[in-house]
């Protein structure tokens, strides 16, 4: 099993739900994050004073997945946020340990691969 | 101060020349919070622009074509930069020129804000600017001729209270044409584009009514039956408006909704602008019920077609100015305004006289609006990049975002400040 992470751009965040959802890949979480990965900075002016804005708006989506699931939520996930300019994010692959799904106490592969697709 | 003036019909046109300023910043709260957080300076700032250019355009010439003379089609340039526009009332007025001029100044700024509603989150601003500027004088002052300044259809005998044809027809049936000459965004009909702050909705439609208020109450130029008349049934249209609206969203959704009733109150407010002095209270809590039906309709129709007029200026204004004018023209009662009967009390002319501004309004405002914009189109791009579009407008046009987290901002001193503008002028 693997935990997928990807950094993304907000405004992508959708088409990557949407390439996950073609990659049959379900059970996804989202979050709201602010970082920086070598993008231009931004300047801002608020009457006299200005500012570089150093972080950026980001999505970070988690997706734990068995095995034969990794490579395309890693694919999906490249797909759905690539614009092609600096700051499109990154992708992690983590492994992990173990995974529990609370409503039936079911664990491992049983609780992170798509429930009806195999 | 001349003889003519009345003092207490000049002291409550200033009060309503203030008012009606007042409906411009409501309407840019009103559509900050329809539009995603990423756009929300950038549209308030479509309508805050609508205010300098409206304002200026209107002195230096929109005014003189819209009230200078008797002409047909456009008035004359005697108060081009309000040359002759001063303390002495205008014709049989009894409150300062200057006064009326600015007055009307507010119907051209409001007008042109209304019209951004159809482009918000994609036009550029510099294009919008321009744009806003030639629509100012080629097609608000011409139809405000048309209306209020002695043109065709005033002579012909249509009535218009308060801008029923220049304001509301006027900005609806061009923000159709805006909106196709321009193009959806990039993400309409793809994504579900959400309102970012529905309580900036309701707050703004409030601003609005209250500011309708000098609207139409000051419509009747001084303190006069017709002005307490429209003033109260100003009043009643958009709360029996809003009782409709609840109701249709109970059938429609079984629940009624907030960003709902905001609409409906511009409506009610739209339904009675062009009949607020001509109708009875009786009649115009009617349009209120009734006259919410067809825009109701057109606000849930629209968004299933692949036009992207954002705001539903044209439901909301377009479609309820288009049916007050048709309902004045029916309901008309000479014993509440001493001016004329409607086809309801005997007079089928009166009918024909509003059918006829509600068929040609809507034809000039949207051709001239097409044809200004292409030409426009044809001189400098009218959208911004698909990039910037992603990024929104508040940062790409303004440099500033609505609700910034001021984490990660590192504060630039004026020593750095030079080098980092020659570096990155974006």
């Amino acid at each position: 099993m693997k935990l997928v992470i990807g950094i993304v751009r907000p405004e992508k965040a959708n088409d990557v739900l949407e390439a996950l959802y073609r990659a049959e890949v379900r059970g996804v979480s989202l979050s709201r994050i602010e970082g920086h990965g070598g993008e231009l900075e931004r300047v801002e002016t608020y009457r006299g004073t200005t500012v570089k804005m150093g972080l950026e708006d980001k999505v970070r989506f988690e997706v734990a997945v068995s095995d034969e699931f990794t490579q395309p939520a890693v694919e999906a996930l490249c797909e759905g946020a690539r614009t092609g300019e600096v700051g499109d994010g990154k992708i992690f692959v983590v492994p992990l340990e173990q995974a529990v799904r609370i409503r039936t106490g079911e664990s491992a592969e049983a609780a992170v691969t798509p429930v009806e697709s195999r | 101060m001349s003889p003519a003036i009345d003092t207490g019909d000049t002291a409550w046109m200033l009060a309503s020349t203030a008012l009606v300023l007042l409906m411009t910043i409501g309407l840019g709260i009103f559509y900050a919070g329809l539009i995603r957080a990423k756009s929300t300076l950038n549209t308030f700032m479509m309508c805050v622009s609508a205010m300098a250019i409206g304002g200026i355009s209107w002195a230096l010439l929109g005014y003189s074509l819209a009230f200078d003379g008797e002409g047909a089609i456009l008035g004359g340039l005697g108060h081009v930069a309000l040359s002759g526009v001063g303390f002495e009332p205008r014709g049989e007025g009894t409150i300062p020129h200057l006064v009326f001029m600015a007055f009307q100044g507010t119907f051209c700024m409001i007008t042109v804000a209304l019209v951004s509603g159809a482009v918000v989150e994609r036009m550029r601003f510099g294009a919008w600017m321009v744009f806003a500027t030639l629509w100012s004088l080629l097609v608000y002052a011409v139809l405000a001729h048309w209306a209020f300044g002695g043109g065709w259809l005033a002579a012909q005998g249509t009535l218009d209270f308060a801008g029923g044809i220049p304001v509301e027809m006027g900005s609806g049936f061009a923000a159709l044409a805006a909106a196709l000459v321009v193009g959806a965004r990039k993400d309409y009909g793809r994504q579900a584009l959400l309102p970012h702050n529905a309580v900036y909705v309701l707050l703004g439609a409030g601003i609005l009514w209250f500011g309708w208020f000098g609207f139409n109450g000051g419509s009747g130029l001084g303190v006069n039956d017709a002005g307490v008349l429209a003033f109260v049934n100003t009043l009643l249209t958009p709360a029996a408006a809003l009782l409709t609206w609840f109701v249709l969203d109970l059938i429609r959704g079984r629940k009624v909704t907030a960003i709902g009733a905001a609409t409906a109150i511009i409506v009610g407010c739209v339904l009675i602008t062009p009949a607020g002095g001509f109708i009875s209270p009786g009649w115009a809590i009617a349009l209120g019920f009734l006259g919410a039906l067809p825009c109701y309709a057109m606000i849930v129709w629209r968004p299933r077609t692949r036009v992207d007029e954002t705001l539903d200026v044209l439901a909301a204004h377009g479609v309820a100015g288009f049916t007050g004018i048709l309902v004045l023209g029916l309901v008309a009662q000479a014993g509440w305004n001493g001016v004329a009967d409607g086809l309801f009390y005997g007079d089928a002319g009166q009918f024909w006289s509003q059918a006829l501004a509600a068929a040609v309004t809507p034809a000039y405002a949207f051709i001239a609006t097409f044809i200004l914009l292409k030409l426009v189109g044809a001189v400098m791009p009218l959208r911004a990049s698909e990039h910037d579009e992603a990024v929104g407008m508040d940062v790409v046009y303004h440099g500033e975002e609505a609700y910034p987290s001021g984490e990660g901002a590192i504060l630039v001193t004026p020593e750095s400040e030079r080098e980092l503008l020659v570096a990155d002028p974006g």
